[in-house]
């Protein structure tokens, strides 16, 4: 691929705060036109290499490009490329969403005419438009969202960083990010967007960087990925322990890869290509040998599972609560996280970085 | 998509001007939103006023003789500056913390504004906040009594020590961002504000106290301006006291000189 067709593209880059690494020489090469996902857990280094791709963090080391322009001696250049929304939404809540925007319009040197001609276009588009003369201290954390959105597009930005533009958001709000970043996407913006959530990623990204411990470990398109992982999983919980091996064994004929057994919670789990005829075959299967099952469950795989299929080892921070909702991964990934040793302490990364 | 997003032509010079009043604007934007706000920030040191003024001041004697009122209204204009640190505490801490500091370091603007805008609005602010107390003043029958240029000195001096404390304030905002480190700036300010000559003559207090009250660097502007208003001091003998006209320039501008590297070198290290 000629390096003209990217629109990001970093080499060996290098960050760290004190004696925790944050980036530990990323290679992230982002297509032009396309949006990217780089996914990973909390502390991996997203937010730090959103923020040196952004100019507003200098990497210690390695060389990070936007546009064909050097984010370090080009800054000023990079930033008239640019538009960033990150993990906060970063405008003035004592201001109405469209005094935020004229603001930021006219610092972006549009003037005070065309400044306030595109806050009215991009109110209009995602549909703040009404709110009048109310601070966004009164918004929505929806609303916020669209706003600070909006803000990274006032200069219809080449390149779009988003720094985990879903997070905390609820669903509806979620889905209104979404669609605004496919919308960009038709556009023909290049959108850099990091997550935590697998679904996310698939959802909206051509390609996706896994990223872990500040280096991309794996990368691919979301089928290539998933076809790794699989893309679904069945946990069956049966009512006797003593049905376990055989309902390991029937799920193993089903099943892309070996079961991870659970005695303590009666649960076999595996993932599968195909959920419908894997769940109605292995239900058949059960009935047939006369297990008794509690419960089936058909679900997309937890992040920490991504990573344990990807990585063969768990993401930079065990058991990771809400953000992934991890049931079922604690059977999955107890035999195998033992083996990984502690190259570089993981419990350090849980710092934000 | 009609608008044209192409940024307009102009020199350095040009944007930097017209983005530090695009930032000092938001600050007017603010108030315009936000007027009870304002009001009540400039109510306030006109209510300490009339509360040491009529509250306690029946009970206060000026040594040398003298009107309390006359005493005590200079003390507050100096008083209403140095309250002036929280505001300008409070607005780059929560700027910094908000992230609205990284957007607008993301952004292709003048790496100045920020900056500029932010002493301008305050600047604006504390001229606001003297001309209410000195109307206050007058009502009260307080009065500037050696002509017109003396006192406009005074409130040059008074606006120096704004500046002063706007230095601290905006480095003090780049070092500690936590909602706590505000509630504790807003309570820190009352013992700094108090161990002054503001309310009362430092040769009433104790040896010790005294001394620490006339090195209080709020001190020697306040003992300036009470003479260049011509309104009753306490005369002292002290080096601190005789030199108070000095003081009153020295202690802001090495403020000054101390804070503005120290908030450069801390906007930098954002990006550390």
């Amino acid at each position: 691929m000629a390096s003209t067709d990217l629109a990001v593209l970093t080499e060996g880059l290098r960050k760290r705060y004190g004696d925790k690494t944050a980036l530990d020489g990323c290679d992230l090469a982002v297509r032009a036109g396309t949006v990217h996902g780089v996914l990973g857990p909390n502390g991996a280094g997203k937010t730090t290499a959103v923020r040196v791709l952004s100019t507003l963090l200098r990497p210690d080391g390695g060389t990070a490009r936007v546009a064909g322009l050097d984010v370090v001696r080009q800054a000023a250049e990079v930033r008239r490329v640019i538009g960033l929304v990150g993990q906060h939404a970063a405008v003035d809540e004592q201001l109405s969403g469209r005094q935020n925007l004229e603001m930021f319009g006219r610092l972006y040197h549009l003037g005070a005419r065309a400044a306030r001609a595109r806050a009215g276009e991009l109110l209009e588009r995602f549909r703040l438009a009404d709110t009048g003369r109310k601070p966004v201290s009164q918004y929505s954390g929806g609303m916020r969202r669209r706003l600070d959105l909006a803000a990274g597009l006032i200069l219809a930005p080449r390149v779009l960083f988003l720094d985990e533009p879903t997070t905390g958001l609820d669903p509806r709000s979620r889905n209104e990010v979404w669609e605004a970043v496919t919308e960009l996407r038709q556009g023909g913006a290049t959108v850099l967007l990091t997550t935590q959530y697998l679904e996310e990623a698939d959802r909206l990204a051509d390609d996706v960087s896994v990223i872990d411990d500040g280096k991309v470990v794996a990368r691919g398109t979301p089928a290539e990925l998933k076809s790794r992982v699989g893309a679904d999983r069945v946990d069956v919980v049966v009512r006797r322990a003593a049905d376990l091996p055989a309902a390991a064994a029937a799920l193993a004929r089903v099943a892309g890869a070996g079961p991870d057994v659970d005695p303590e919670t009666r649960t076999a789990g595996a993932p599968v290509r195909d959920r419908i005829t894997a769940l109605s075959e292995l239900l058949r299967t059960l009935d047939a040998e006369g297990v008794e099952v509690e419960d089936v469950e058909l679900r997309r795989p937890t992040l920490d599972e991504v990573f344990l299929a990807l990585t063969g080892h768990a993401a930079g921070k065990a058991a990771r609560g809400g953000a992934t909702g991890v049931a079922g991964a604690a059977p999955a990934g107890g035999g195998r996280t033992a083996g990984r040793g502690a190259p570089g302490g993981s419990d350090e990364k849980e710092a934000r970085v | 998509m009609t608008t044209r997003l192409e940024a307009l032509p102009g020199s350095r010079l040009k944007w930097a001007v017209a983005d530090g009043w695009t930032i000092t604007r938001r600050d007017l934007v603010h108030w315009a939103n936000h007027p009870v706000q304002l009001i009540v920030g400039l109510l306030f040191p006109i209510m300490i006023l009339l509360m040491f003024g009529y509250l306690f001041g029946g009970a206060m004697k000026v040594p040398g003789g003298g009107d309390y009122r006359e005493f005590l209204v200079p003390g507050v204009l100096a008083l209403s500056m140095m309250f002036g640190i929280e505001a300008t505490f409070t607005a780059v801490s929560t700027d910094v913390s908000r992230g609205v500091t990284d957007r607008f370091r993301s952004m292709p603007m003048a790496g100045s504004a920020v900056v500029v805008g932010r002493c301008v609005a305050d600047m604006i602010n504390a001229a606001l906040t003297l001309a209410a107390l000195v109307l206050a003043g007058l009502a009260m029958g307080w009065g500037w009594h050696r002509g017109i240029g003396p006192a406009f000195a005074a409130f040059g001096l008074l606006l120096l020590l704004r500046l002063a404390m706007l230095w601290v304030g905006i480095h003090l905002g780049l070092v500690l961002r936590s909602p706590e480190s505000v509630m504790a700036l807003q309570i820190l300010v009352w013992p700094v504000g108090f161990l002054s000559n503001v309310f009362a003559p430092p040769e009433t207090m104790p040896g010790w106290l005294g001394t620490v009250v006339e090195w209080n660097p709020m001190s020697a502007t306040v003992t300036a301006i009470r003479e260049l208003f011509g309104n009753p001091g306490w005369g002292g003998d002290s080096w601190m006291a005789q030199h108070s006209l000095l003081m009153a320039v020295v202690w802001p501008v090495l403020m000054v000189a101390l804070f503005f590297p120290l908030s450069v070198r801390r906007y930098r290290r954002l990006s550390r």
